[in-house]
Order: C-alpha cells, then structure tokens, then sequence
C-alpha cells in the first residue's frame, strides 16, 4: 500500500496528533471560518495582523487528518512572515497540490527547502477526492486576509 | 442463518475490481445495487415501449401506462396497500416528506400547533418541518434518544398534547439502525388525534412492511435503496389522507379541468404526480420489488439480522473501535456506524477504499443526531442482500491495517 504510506506520512500523523498553536487569540484579529459541508470538516483560523506582517495566530476545529496537518503546518508557515510572504507559501502550496495549474514549485532533490513540512502533503495529490481536505485551512486564510484588509 | 450467496450473481457490479481488489460494497444504507432483473426491466421498457402515460391512444403509450400502473399495483401489495390508488410515486423519500410538510403546511397546520420529531431523523424529515413552521408558526418538538440508542419514550406523556398535529418518524436509523417507535406513536398518535408519517427509507428495502399492521397515515420510501433505479420513491397515504392532503406541485396530469383562474384536481394518485413522472424508474423499482418478493422479505431480514449480528461480534475484536448503535442485532437495523480510535472517519473511509471496501464516512445526514452522539463523523457500513460473512471480514482485516497507517497495534 505504497500510496496509503504516501498519504499519511509520519509528519502528517505527527501534526495530526500534537497539532500547533490551537486555542483562539485574545486581543485584536480577524476570525474566519471554513466549513466543508459535505463532509462536517470545520477549521477556525484566528490571525492578527501588524505592520503587514502575520504577527500572531491560533486555529480550531475538527475534521480529518489531512485537514488538520495541513492547518497545523500553515501555522509553522504563515507566522512571522509578511503578508506577501504568506501569499508566496499559500501559492507554492496550491501549485504543490495541483489545485492551481503550473510548475512543481519544489525541489526533490532537497526534500523540505521549499515548503518545509507542508510538502508531506504531495501524497494528497493521488487521492483527488481528499485535496479540498488539504486546502481546507488554505482557503480559510484567504478569507481572513481578505477581512484583514491586507 | 439464511444463505443468499447464490444472489451475488445478479448483481454485475460486485464483479468489479476496485483499487485492485474485488468489490466489497458496504454503503447499501446510501444507495443499493441493482440486479440484471431491474437492469432489464428498465432497458426493455426503453426498448420496446417508451412513451408518455395517460395521453395517447395509441398502442406504446397504452403499453407504458399499463406497465407504469402495473408497478403502482406491485408496490402496493408488496406494503399491503387497501389500493393501487393510495400508492403515489415521487422523485424519492425526501421529495414525498416535502410534499406531506407543505400539503399539511398550506391548509391545515397553524400557529402554535407542534409536530413531534425524533433526534435521529434524516435532514429529509427535519428540513422540510423547518421549512414549513417558517410559514405556519407550528413548533417542532423533539424525543431523544436512550443510552441505548432507543427512542426515549419516556418523555412523550410531558411532550404529547393536543398542539401536536402531526409525529413523524423513521422506521429505522440510517446512522444507528435504531428501530423507530412506530406502534407506540401511532397509539400516542391516536390519543391525541395527531396523524403519524414514517420516514420508511431504511425500513421498507429491509423489513417486512404491511402499512395496515403498522397504523400509520403516511410511509414514504426510497427505490434506489431497495435493488431499485434512482429517481423513483413512493407516498403512501390511507385514502382519506390523501384527500385533504394540497397538492403542492401544479401542472400535466395532476387536474381534471384547467379554467383560466382556477382548476380542479384529477383524483388521487395523479393529484401529486404533476408533469410526465419517471416512468422507466417506477418500472424498475416494480422489478426490483418482484426482485425482493421472492427472495422474500422474511428471509431478507433474517439475513440482515444475520449478518449485522456477525459484524458487531467481529468489530468487537478490533481494539479502541467504538459502534454507535443498539447491540442488539434483532432489534436494530444493518447500519452499522463506528469510530476507530483516533482515526478520522474519513481517513478510515480513503484506507478501506484502497482495500476495495466502500463505506460511507460523514455525519450522514443526521447532524442532530450526532450532535447527541457526541462525534462529528462516523464511518458505516452498511448490508443488504448481496453481502457475506467474507465481506465483514475483509472489513474487519481492513481496519487492522488502517490502525497499523497510523502507527497504531494491531
Ligand atoms: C432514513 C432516511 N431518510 C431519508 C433519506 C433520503 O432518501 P432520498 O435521498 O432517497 O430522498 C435517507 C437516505 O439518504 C435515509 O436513510
């Protein structure tokens, strides 16, 4: 079951379990919320916003491992970085999972340089019913960009 | 133990290969496969005599329409219906529900009347209810459930009163197999002059159904669940139900007389059927029901019984495996649902498709329902006819290895 162990690497199942930074953030954010009705999947993204960079940020929810990991590794990607930055990653991150059309944004051959853990999630691509898992958070962070106003 | 292995031969689909393994199909609760019988029936009619029904003279239309009324006698005596003509065909279960909700809502229910529900309805029997006290000011009142997963009766004397207009109830849990209550609330029902609608969707492809034995004004069902074709379900109503229910389509077929400000309806059934109706999909479902008359409902339901009794016993074997649902496998249904450590229904759900096993992986529809259960998805699986010993065990083996993806024991 080559692509089963493809799917749920160990970093997956890692940032499954001990997710990052959940919990809400006290003090000025935005909120946003993704639902994904056809499944109950639920992920709540909190970010606080400073002199255009993502000073701060926390997320809740519940939904399947791919939702979750993928919610957990933006946490590591998006915090402390400029919003265009974040932009640069959530890119990177569509072409990766083949959501947008163009190049492999990675480098095989220096496994983690570009995306770091979120590139465990490649394996994702060869289960097409499960990438809106993945791109579940994603989407969520365009929605609080968008009230952020950045 | 009754043994319908010889079935599976009818049915093409379960010859398939799925991820490199053989089929194991365990989402019947969802949507059943059909067998070559209905898969003809359906064909020849297309073949040899499609056409519209009650409009031509001439011979394919006469052909069609008594092919049609011919399944609408079926289905009757397969429910035990007083007539063909209390026997209305909609798109599905959830159309009828939505036929009944707003038929009462447009001229009989009021403000401050109740309809009386149960937590582990389908969205199918919440929704339209919904929909409907939107517009008529009626309140909707819930029953629980047990520990055990049972209706919990014991709150209906507080909740039972003259308001309730209306109880309406699944025959049986797409998510827990929970048989519903349904003699205990036709007898509530009667108390209180209150009509009973059975949400039959689990209940009749499963159970052997005689709408006189079971007292209720309404049973609604599903062809697609039952070996059928898509498309096609079914309202039945006692007759005098029938009569004050408004329609609430308007067009074709459904009048007697059309005057430029108003029109009178044709008699029941055809009062609901508005418009050419799925003519193909009730032939089949009329297949799929002689399909099911000779296996016999008895023995279909032995089976079940059978076979959902094996499943529990071997779940039970399956470290940190939790089963939703009564234990009891002669007092529930085949819908098993189960959660796997910490595993997520849904990674369950992609780890059995790669072993072949088709299970459904979700809130299935029953969000209330698993609100009280505490859980935000299940996995289920899901038997009917066509399946084995052999294919719970391929479930069961299965789930050792979704445990061992995720670092878990065997
Ligand atoms: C208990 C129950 N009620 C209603 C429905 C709705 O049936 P349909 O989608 O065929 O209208 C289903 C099936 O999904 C069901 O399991």
């Amino acid at each position: 079951m080559a692509d089963l162990k493809e799917l749920y690497r160990q970093v997956i199942l890692d940032h499954y379990r001990n997710p990052r930074r959940r919990g809400k953030l006290s003090g000025p954010h935005v909120h946003a919320e993704g639902l994904n009705p056809s499944c109950g999947d639920e992920f709540f993204l909190d970010i606080r916003v400073e002199d255009g960079a993502i000073t701060d940020a926390a997320i809740e929810g519940q939904g399947c491992s791919i939702s979750q990991a993928s919610g957990s590794m933006m946490m590591d990607a998006i915090v402390g970085k400029t919003i265009d930055e974040v932009r640069g990653v959530s890119g990177q991150f569509k072409l990766m999972m083949g959501i947008d059309e163009g190049e492999d944004p990675l480098d095989h051959e220096r496994p983690g340089a570009v995306l770091g853990d979120l590139e465990a999630l490649q394996g994702v691509r060869k289960f097409p019913v499960r990438i809106k898992c993945a791109d579940l958070p994603w989407t969520t962070l365009a929605e609080a960009l968008e009230r952020a106003e950045v | 133990m009754t043994d319908l292995t010889h079935l599976r031969d009818d049915f093409p689909i379960l010859s398939r290969e799925v991820n490199g393994h053989p089929l194991v199909y365990l989402d019947s609760a969802a949507t059943t496969q059909k067998p070559v019988q209905v898969l003809d029936a359906v064909d020849h009619y297309y073949r040899t005599m499609n056409a519209n029904v009650h409009r031509g003279a001439h011979a394919l239309s006469v052909e069609a329409t008594d092919a049609y009324e011919g399944a609408r006698a079926r289905v009757a005596s397969f429910i035990n219906a007083g007539s063909p003509n209390e026997v209305v065909f909609t798109r599905g279960t959830t159309s009828a529900l939505n036929i009944i909700a707003y038929g009462y809502g447009l001229n009989v229910l009021k403000p401050g009347d109740k309809v009386l529900l149960t937590i582990m309805e389908h969205h199918s029997n919440i929704v339209p209810w919904q929909l409907i006290a939107r517009h008529t000011g009626v309140e909707l009142v819930y029953l629980d459930l047990t520990e055990d997963y049972e209706v919990d009766l014991s709150q209906l004397d507080r909740i039972l009163d003259d308001a309730v207009k209306i109880i309406t109830v699944s025959g049986m849990s797409n998510v827990t197999g929970t048989l519903g209550p349904v003699t205990q609330l036709v007898a509530a029902a009667k108390s209180v002059g209150a009509i009973v609608v059975v949400d039959g969707a689990q209940l009749v492809p499963h159970y052997p159904t005689d709408v006189e034995a079971l007292g209720a004004d309404f049973l609604v069902f599903s062809g697609h669940k039952m070996l059928g074709p898509t498309g096609i379900g079914v309202m039945w109503g006692k007759a005098e139900r029938l009569e004050e229910l408004e329609p609430t389509e308007g067009g074709g077929e459904m009048i007697s007389d059309v005057q430029l400000y108003e029109s009178r309806w044709a008699a029941v059934p055809q009062k609901f059927e508005a418009g050419t109706p799925p003519i193909a999909q009730a032939i089949g479902l009329g297949a799929a029901v002689d399909y099911l008359e000779k296996i016999g409902m008895t023995a279909v339901r032995e089976h079940e019984v059978d076979i959902t009794g094996y499943a529990l016993e071997r779940l039970a074997d399956v470290p940190e495996l939790t089963v939703y649902g009564p234990s009891d496998p002669s007092r529930r249904g085949g819908a098993v649902s189960f959660e796997l450590a910490d595993i997520h229904a849904h990674d369950v759900a992609t780890i059995l498709d790669q072993y072949g096993i088709a299970v459904r992986a979700g809130h299935h529809c029953a969000k209330p329902l698993m609100r009280h259960l505490e859980v935000a998805a299940t996995a289920r699986a899901s038997f009917y006819v066509y399946n084995t010993h052999d294919d719970v065990d391929r479930l069961v083996d299965a789930l050792m290895e979704a445990r061992k993806v995720f670092g878990l024991d065997g």
